[in-house]
């Protein structure tokens, strides 16, 4: 069973996919958990504290907005932990009142960088692309230990 | 024991309702919290009840029903619209987003004939080829 980190790291298509196939999807909720369940939260309601920017200081310098360092503070340490990656390219919908295209940017970046196996794919749009898509990523699991 | 919270959702195509998949929970042994909405159920518990819980609930349609991992605990007022005047929660729109496609995803994962070639799509006219065109046109 391999660790494979879905982009985007919300998705649900590809991290279902990934567990359907018996491998351990890494995703962002996994990590907001840790920290909005903690029995012992220090700073209520999100438990965000002064050392989540400092992780994510690890990925992204000082000067770049907050918004990237705190949320590299959750994807970062997923991607560290990461044997192999699947993204998909960006449908136009992961960015808004909740998302951050600079993040995006540098979560791709560092996937790439990290040496992983990689897949790249493009959300399908018909029948035959959904096949596709589908069997692409079986493949591409199989090939993974 | 860590507790986790799981979206169980189901393709609109599905003949599996999200009532379908909470009145199996209740009839089940497992203790577990549910919240039905309208696109599938929200499931916390337990870890390992969690995971075999789900490979029950996917064999009711194999093909048609989705496991996203949630962080927040269901009905969660830091989450709940309830709570929170209303709206949809953040997050709710990579969901709705996905859920267009579930469908197309369904009908991939229960196919199982060879994998067709996907047509190139057009591409646009070369500038030389509209040159010649014109010149065509024009003599």
């Amino acid at each position: 069973m391999a660790k494979v980190i879905v982009y985007p790291p919300t998705s649900m298509i590809l991290s279902d996919l990934v567990e359907r196939m018996g491998h351990k999807a890494l995703v962002v909720p996994e990590a907001v958990r840790r920290l909005v369940t903690a029995n012992d939260i220090d700073s209520p309601p999100l438990n965000v504290t002064p050392e989540e920017p400092k992780k994510g200081l690890r990925y992204a310098a000082v000067d770049v907005p907050s918004g990237v360092r705190g949320r590299m503070a959750l994807i970062g340490p997923i991607i560290e932990e990461a044997e192999a990656a699947i993204i998909a390219e960006d449908p136009g919908w992961l960015t808004g009142c909740a998302g951050c295209s600079r993040t995006n940017e540098l979560v791709r970046l560092l996937i790439r960088t990290k040496g992983v196996p990689v897949l790249d794919l493009s959300y399908p749009t018909n029948d035959v692309e959904a096949k596709v898509f589908v069997q692409k990523i079986k493949a591409f699991l199989e090939g993974l230990k | 024991m860590m507790l986790v919270t799981k979206y169980v959702i189901t393709s609109s195509e599905s003949n599996i309702l999200p009532s379908d998949i909470a009145m199996k929970i209740y009839g089940s042994k497992y203790e577990v919290n549910v919240k039905e909405t309208c696109f599938g159920v929200v499931i916390n518990g337990e870890e390992e009840v969690i995971n075999a819980l789900i490979k029950e609930i996917r064999a009711l349609d194999p093909a048609g029903i989705f496991i996203k991992d949630r962080g927040f605990p269901p009905g969660d007022p830091r989450r709940c619209r309830g709570r929170r005047g209303g709206g949809a929660r953040p997050g709710f729109y990579m969901i709705e987003s996905e859920s267009k496609m579930l469908p197309m995803i369904s009908r991939a994962l229960a196919w199982e004939g060879d994998i067709p070639a996907i047509p190139e799509k057009k591409k646009p006219l070369p500038i030389k080829r509209l040159e010649e065109i014109v010149k065509e046109g024009l003599s």
